[in-house]
């Protein structure tokens, strides 16, 4: 310190944090990682089954399908807002998708003939290199997804509207365009690209399952610019305290507008890489996963009412609702449950948590 | 002591300020001035018009009438970043603090400092832990720049939000009922930050209710009522009872 302190004002009511009142130990992300490890172990010994690699592959494909859209959604929490649109938008993206990759594959339709031509035999050609097809389509369902975010984004920070109207409102209109452009009927993703878009999206990489990686690098890119970035910070400002973040000078319209992008864009890629797995997008696809998605936000100590929230929270909360899906069905329990216990341990988490913060 | 007349130049000069809001006159000819490292309490019963002079000098609207020089030059301030440009600070009542943050992170607030690494800025975490720690010691408060700011206390909060207008080198801090939300013990705190800023030649303007706090750290007292200025003197020529009456209006002017 440059300055020496001469006669520091020394005050006995304020203690010094102590470290386990710090950080990860002090938030309820680490207490849900506790009790999904202690889940696990009972797991372990409750059926063999649970640790088999087959199992455990499952397991991380399955939960890689909501965790996307989680950490999306996670950004738009901490600035103390919500998105209840994300369902919709999966659908939504992974449609446009779907039409775009089986009408740039289909030589007559418009703007088809940059990509394939028809031989003289009768069969499709690439006029292209492989790949371009499914670039372009996976590009055009996330830019659908972008229109949608800035829409949800300029309604919330400009116009001043609530959230949850906002998005509530957005999950209906996005749902009823899936449904026009599709007549109702869902679209496959087809053409010569199919089978590339089907390795990325449901296939393995390095012997895992393709969207986990994804979810892995996402996550990493999450908690950097979370924490180590003037952006990251004005997330959580935003959420601490709208006012002293406008105060300070944070561009908080922006700031705003920003994570609802963000949030749209993370739905938009997770509805791609289910329609993937799936091998279509019907237009019913994802309906209600917004709960599900919040509710692992949540369940991983996310804070509804701002400020606080994170990558690792966001998978550990997937991951535990996973992990209470499959234990339920390798137990044999009548799968019908899995909803009410999802809903006793959102409100067992939120609840631990309140009655932690008051003991400290 | 530095008084306004050793000082020479006032930082901040009013003359014949005054504010409509449609009929209702707010404010009417106030002329006032603020010199380096003095600290003037600004006095008045509720509507007398404090907060809408502060609110003028801040920048959050603009007179009617009157000018506004600082430091010399006439300057017009059509947004609150327009008066902290040339280094007026506001220090607010609720003091504007991401609870869930650090008390560096709090200070850099909208200032951050970063690194480059090619296209991409990251956070300069030891930089702003190494400033904001000179800061507080130089407020002489233990201040931790690595707290949360939900677990400080009051006073420690104020060292915060003081900090942040030490910061930006500020030359004129304007501090709203610094006092109002925190403990007997922590005033003391409090003042004895105001000190720490008059020590370093910032002129200070402690807008507050609570006549012992302003007597024990002003060097001058202006008093406004009805939107008028009744009273501009020197701490040691006035009392406490004479600034009550000045601002109950039981005396009408000095």
């Amino acid at each position: 310190m440059s300055v020496p302190i001469e006669s520091p004002v020394s005050y006995s009511n304020v203690g010094i944090t102590r470290w386990w009142q710090r950080s990860v130990f002090a938030s309820q992300t680490a207490y849900v990682t506790l009790a999904l490890l202690l889940l696990l172990v009972v797991m372990h010994f409750a059926s063999p089954y649970f640790f088999t690699e087959g199992n455990m592959q499952n397991v991380a494909k399955n939960f890689s399908f909501i965790a996307i859209a989680t950490l999306g959604v996670t950004f738009v929490i901490i600035t103390g807002g919500i998105d209840l649109s994300v369902g919709s938008m999966m659908c939504f993206s992974a449609m446009v998708t779907s039409m775009v990759m089986s009408g740039l594959s289909t030589p007559d339709m418009p703007g088809a003939s940059l990509f394939v031509h028809l031989a003289a035999d009768g069969k499709t050609v690439l006029a292209n290199m492989p790949g371009l097809i499914m670039l372009v389509s996976v590009l055009a369902g996330l830019i659908a997804a972008l229109i949608v975010g800035l829409i949800n984004g300029f309604c919330i920070a400009v116009l001043g509207l609530s959230p949850f109207v906002t998005t509530l409102g957005m999950l209906s209109i996005v749902r009823g365009l899936a449904y026009v452009v599709s007549n109702g009927r869902g679209s496959f993703p087809g053409g010569p690209d199919a089978e590339y878009f089907y390795g990325l999206t449901s296939g393995t990489l390095f012997g895992m399952p393709a969207p986990f990686i994804y979810l892995v690098v996402l996550a990493l890119v999450m908690a950097m610019v979370l924490h180590h970035t003037a952006f990251g910070r004005h997330v959580f400002a935003l959420g601490g305290n709208e006012k002293a973040a406008e105060l300070t000078g944070i561009p908080v319209v922006r700031v705003k507008i920003q994570v609802y992008v963000i949030c749209a864009l993370a739905a938009g890629l997770q509805g791609i890489i289910i329609s993937g797995w799936l091998g279509s997008a019907p237009a019913n696809m994802a309906t209600s996963y917004e709960l599900n998605v919040i509710a692992a936000a949540v369940i991983g100590g996310a804070n509804l009412a701002g400020g606080i929230g994170g990558p690792l929270g966001a998978i550990v909360g997937c991951v535990l609702l996973e992990v209470i899906r499959n234990g339920l069905v390798l137990a044999q329990v009548n799968s019908y449950w899995q909803q009410t216990l999802v809903g006793v341990i959102i409100i067992l988490a939120v609840l631990v948590d309140r009655i932690r913060s008051r003991m400290i | 002591m530095i008084t306004a007349a050793a000082a020479g130049q006032p930082v901040l000069e009013l003359t014949g300020i005054g504010k409509d809001f449609g009929a209702i006159r707010a404010l009417h000819g106030i002329d006032m001035r603020v010199s380096p490292g003095e600290v003037v309490g600004l006095m008045g019963d509720n509507g007398a018009g404090k907060s809408t002079l502060v609110k003028i000098i801040a920048g959050n609207f603009p007179a009617n009438h009157g000018e506004i020089r600082f430091e010399g030059n006439a300057v017009h301030f059509y947004r609150p970043i327009d008066a902290r440009a040339v280094g007026i600070e506001v220090v607010y009542q609720d003091l504007a603090l991401a609870d869930n943050l650090t008390a560096a992170a709090n200070v850099f607030l909208g200032r951050e400092l970063k690194w480059k690494f090619g296209p991409f800025a990251f956070l300069d975490h030891k930089a702003m832990a190494a400033r904001a720690l000179e800061l507080f010691g130089e407020l002489r408060s233990e201040t931790r720049p690595q707290h949360l700011v939900k677990q400080m206390s009051g006073g420690q909060r104020q060292a915060v939000a003081i900090a942040r207008t030490r910061l930006s080198n500020a030359k004129l801090v304007m501090m709203d009922e610094p006092t109002a939300a925190i403990s007997v013990r922590q005033v003391e705190q409090v003042l004895s930050l105001i000190h720490r800023l008059k020590e370093q030649g910032v002129a200070v303007m402690l807008i507050s209710h609570r006549m012992p706090y302003v007597f024990a750290v002003c060097d001058r007292v202006i008093v406004l009522r009805r939107g008028e200025k009744r009273a501009d003197k020197p701490i040691r020529d006035t009392s406490p009872e004479e600034v009550t009456a000045l601002i109950t209006g039981a005396k009408e002017a000095a």
